[in-house]
């Protein structure tokens, strides 16, 4: 028999709560960017699982969509980090503060 | 537990938890190492176990797609960001910059976990009708299944993603153009709203 359903749950909830303890504590953006990546990959994870333990073919397809949306998501955030840093010269979050009071 | 180890193959068993081991590693590297290219290294890592858990899904080609789009074109462009930045040095993890943030945020994480294990637990996951898509054949049948699906139900939303990323690389163009020197005004514009 393989591995039951609730294993792949439990070990994308761990990897989903890394990634979102990450995006929370780490001061480089692209350090939070990679733990974003982390919490995608968690619910793809998930995904996955439930397709294989429902035996529906959407979640494979989902993720597939999930994994274009990614390679977009990745290109304008890192455009969007290269167009800060040649203004600000840091990619460290709490140095980007002029919007506060 | 001596039970449920008894229902599972060792073979299963053995990539399961090889492919947990290289995922959790990972992601709690990527929490704990200084320099950024170490960080994007640990999530190649991490992409890899979830790759080999792919397989144990008997989702071949989400695995070798995760590889290729993940492992091979993401993490490059993230580690060309870090060595095109410069920012590829050592920053001080000691830092926090809101007083108890990180107990907090264990805290909010914890709660979220329990949260979603608790729901696991209690819920029954009683769908409707099977399937609205199609079933999932293992194996190589796999591979086709997908294809029918993406290529039928979800044709339109395939050709629309062609169009995002047209329109992702055009943005990522504008993004990070460099200003042209003559565009004085545009610039000094900008500065004043700063």
């Amino acid at each position: 028999m393989s591995i039951p359903l609730s294993w792949f749950i439990i070990l994308a909830t761990l990897l989903f709560g890394i990634g979102a303890f990450g995006v929370l504590v780490r001061r480089n953006v692209l350090v939070m960017f990679m733990c974003v990546e982390l919490m995608l990959n968690a619910a793809n994870l998930a995904l996955v699982a439930f397709a294989r333990s429902l035996n529906d073919v959407g979640g494979e397809t989902t993720v597939f969509f999930v994994l274009v949306v990614a390679a977009a998501e990745v290109v304008v955030g890192l455009g969007i980090v290269v167009a800060i840093f040649r203004r600000r010269h840091s990619a460290v979050a709490d140095e980007l503060s002029e919007m506060g009071g | 537990m001596t039970s449920l180890l008894a229902t599972v193959a060792i073979p299963d068993l053995l990539v399961f938890l090889l492919g947990a081991l290289l995922c959790l590693v990972g992601a709690v590297s990527i929490l704990t190492v200084k320099n950024p290219v170490h960080a994007a290294l640990s999530l190649v890592m991490t992409l890899f176990g979830i790759a080999v858990l792919f397989i144990e899904l008997q989702a071949d080609f989400l695995a070798a797609v995760q590889i290729i789009v993940y492992a091979g074109a993401i993490v490059v462009l993230f580690l060309f960001v870090i060595m095109f930045l410069g920012v590829d040095r050592e920053e001080d993890l000691a830092v926090e910059p809101i007083v108890g943030q990180r107990p907090l945020a264990a805290v909010l994480i914890t709660a979220l976990m329990a949260s979603i294990v608790a729901l696991g637990l209690v819920g029954h996951f009683e769908v409707g009708p099977a399937t609205q898509t199609g079933m999932l054949h293992g194996g190589a049948g796999n591979v086709a299944d997908l294809g029918r699906s993406v290529f039928t139900t979800y044709l339109f939303a395939f050709e629309a993603t062609a169009g995002l990323l047209i329109i992702a690389v055009v943005g990522a163009v504008v993004l990070a153009r460099r200003n042209n020197p003559d565009d004085h005004v545009a610039e000094s514009q900008v500065e004043e709203l700063a």
